[in-house]
């Protein structure tokens, strides 16, 4: 369970690092998205995964550390207002702006040399 | 209601905040501003209460709910954080005051977002939970990104954009951090995570440290440390004067939380961890001296030269977190409390300078003359004089005690050249500036409006600080040599802020 748990946060982390990296609006929101994802079960690892563990005492007989899901709960939240946000901030900038980089202009294109095959950015 | 003074300074800005939303507030702009003014005023009269009572009866723990410490979340008022709310308020103040000359006009719901900026950053200062940190900077950070697109326009959507996506990124990076340092050390009071740091085993503090070192990465993205600094100069330039003047401090609540953590946690009683993060800072801090001089020499208006000014200022402080001694840290909130007052006011300077020379602005170019050559010329000058710290003026004396805590020949080796250099291409740069702004004109007609009463209150009031910082020198510097103290001794005061004792 670990080894799969410990995969799918890297796996996340990669991807959402690898998506933040790149030139378009969209595609580093998509990529801030997945980081979130990847640390919202980060951080409920982090009070050790275990399995049918309570977390109101007086309901079990093994108990799991409350505070993690306590934090991830308070961290979706934020996440969802700050996604929300630069959701509308991007479809601001493209409007403003009137194309979608995030620099808010296209960088210049390389001009096509003959002979070559035209190489996509 | 004493017992409860310490929550104050957060509630005062939230619940007046969220008056001003509501109709009898929200429906004229006289109203909003009589209100937030009010609400504003009564925050730092709060704030300079919770200073005394603090500096009177020691440090005030604040148990929200009556969890007990190393449980539930506590908000901490020591010499440091109150001092540093005191800051905030009054600059929350005089933001307001500028804003209501007419750049609360450009959009909706300025009051209300300043006040909630000002409720953020207090609390990120009083809390004594890093968790609870971390929201204090989500709440500061929202309301951070509208006020910085407040008014709109290409230039803000664009800076916005960037400063939103980095600041995301750093939220992530935290989140990591703490979900780190919490698997290793089981609790997140600051501290009672000082007490733990010693005794985690071979392993565990590899991973603290990796979680230590990832805190330091955020906080350096917030306090514009040099590899992650690119995003200040062209965010704050193009913020409203008000708000760049606001933002003056946000780079310091940066600074404020490396002392925390590098100095609380990990200071020293970390065992093998103290003082983990010092390689990194010191030459972190002479680069980002060197990039600030650098872009302030490069810079092409006053606005942009402010903001590497506040670039050099953070280098600065970093060089009195890098020194790691009661003597650096308490020259360093000194010239913390400085440099937040001076660079907020050349941002409002350079409003006004900009306003009245038409449309070459704050530009470094020949035009018109301003308005008010004689009024605005003395605002320039004090605020040269004081930020490149030129005596009489408050910047001297934060920089000569900063030098003086420099003990080793090392340290001197590499803090010395580093200040003194930078101030000189402070004034250089500043004297280029303030040369072109008012003696390089082209005609003597100006018809622009002279600033307003507002406008020259809002200045006033923050460098008015300059010279009482050096007036009243001697109980401010031992105000601040008592904050370091209670900074760098964290275990003579542990019975107070865990009562429960040691879990």
């Amino acid at each position: 369970m670990e080894a799969v748990y410990a995969a799918c946060v890297g796996l996340l982390t990669f991807s959402g690092v690898f998506l933040c990296l790149r030139g378009r609006t969209f595609p580093v929101v998509m990529g801030l998205t997945l980081l979130s994802y990847a640390v919202n079960l980060f951080l409920f690892s982090s009070g050790r995964l275990k399995l049918e563990g309570a977390a109101i005492l007086g309901t079990s007989f093994s108990y799991t550390d409350p505070l993690p899901q306590a934090l991830v709960l308070t961290a979706i939240v934020i996440g969802f207002a700050m996604t929300a946000f630069i959701v509308i901030l991007a479809m601001r900038a493209r409007a403003d702006l009137g194309n979608d980089h995030v620099d808010g202009r296209l960088p210049p294109q390389p001009e096509a040399k003959p002979r070559r095959k035209k190489e996509h950015a | 209601m004493s017992e409860h003074l310490t929550i104050l300074p957060i509630l005062l800005p939230l619940i007046g905040g969220l008056l001003l939303l509501l109709p009898p507030l929200a429906t004229t702009l006289e109203r909003q501003r009589l209100g937030a003014l009010v609400v504003a005023a009564l925050t730092l009269l709060s704030a300079v209460l919770l200073l005394q009572q603090s500096q009177t009866e020691g440090i005030q723990l604040y148990v929200l709910g009556n969890w007990q410490p190393p449980y539930g979340i506590v908000l901490v008022a020591d010499r440091l954080s109150t001092l540093l709310v005191m800051l905030t308020s009054l600059l929350g103040l005089a933001s307001l005051l500028y804003a209501c000359a007419g750049d609360d006009r450009t959009g909706a719901y300025f009051h209300p977002l300043v006040l909630l900026q000002v409720m953020g950053i207090n609390g990120a200062f009083l809390t004594g939970d890093i968790f609870n940190l971390f929201v204090f900077f989500e709440v500061l950070l929202i309301a951070s990104y509208a006020l910085l697109i407040h008014g709109g326009g290409k230039q803000k959507t664009q800076a916005g954009f960037h400063y939103v996506a980095l600041n995301l990124l750093g939220s992530s990076l935290f989140l990591f951090a703490l979900g780190i340092l919490y698997g290793t050390l089981g609790t997140l009071n600051i501290a009672d995570m000082s007490t733990k740091v010693a005794a985690l085993s071979e392993g565990e503090k590899v991973l603290a440290k990796a979680g230590g070192l990832l805190l330091l990465a955020v906080f350096g993205l917030k306090a514009a440390m040099l590899p992650l600094h690119f995003w200040l100069t062209r965010t704050y330039a193009s913020a409203s004067a008000p708000v760049a003047a606001l933002f003056a401090i946000m780079t310091k609540v940066g600074i404020y939380s490396i002392y925390r953590v590098h100095t609380v946690i990990f200071g020293a009683n970390a065992g093998d961890l103290a003082f983990m993060a010092q390689p990194w800072i010191w030459p972190l801090a002479l680069l980002t001296l060197l990039a600030g001089s650098i872009g302030a020499l490069a810079s092409p208006n006053l606005r942009e030269l402010t903001a590497n000014l506040v670039i050099v200022s953070v280098g600065t402080l970093l060089i009195s977190v890098a020194l790691m001694n009661q003597q650096a840290t308490a020259a360093g909130l000194y010239y913390l409390v400085h440099s937040t007052l001076v660079c907020a006011a050349l941002f409002m300077i350079a409003d006004l300078i900009s306003h009245q020379r038409g449309k070459a602005g704050d530009r470094f170019v020949m035009s018109r003359k301003v308005r008010q050559p004689f009024l605005l010329g003395i605002m320039f000058f004090v605020a040269a004089l004081t930020v490149a710290g030129i005596p009489p003026f408050s910047g001297f004396v934060g920089k000569v005690m900063l030098l003086q805590a420099a003990q080793s020949g090392t340290e001197m080796f590499w803090a010395w050249p580093g200040i003194l250099l930078s101030s000189l291409i402070a004034i250089i740069a500043l004297s280029r500036g303030g040369t072109t702004l008012f003696w390089r004109r082209s005609s003597d007609k100006s018809q622009s409006e002279p600033a307003s009463r507002w406008h020259i209150a809002a200045v006033a009031l923050l460098l008015l600080g300059a010279p009482l910082m050096v007036v009243l020198g001697g109980p401010i510097t031992d105000y601040t040599a008592a904050a370091a103290e209670q900074l760098h001794q964290v275990p003579e005061s542990l019975h107070l802020l865990l009562p429960g004792g040691e879990s």
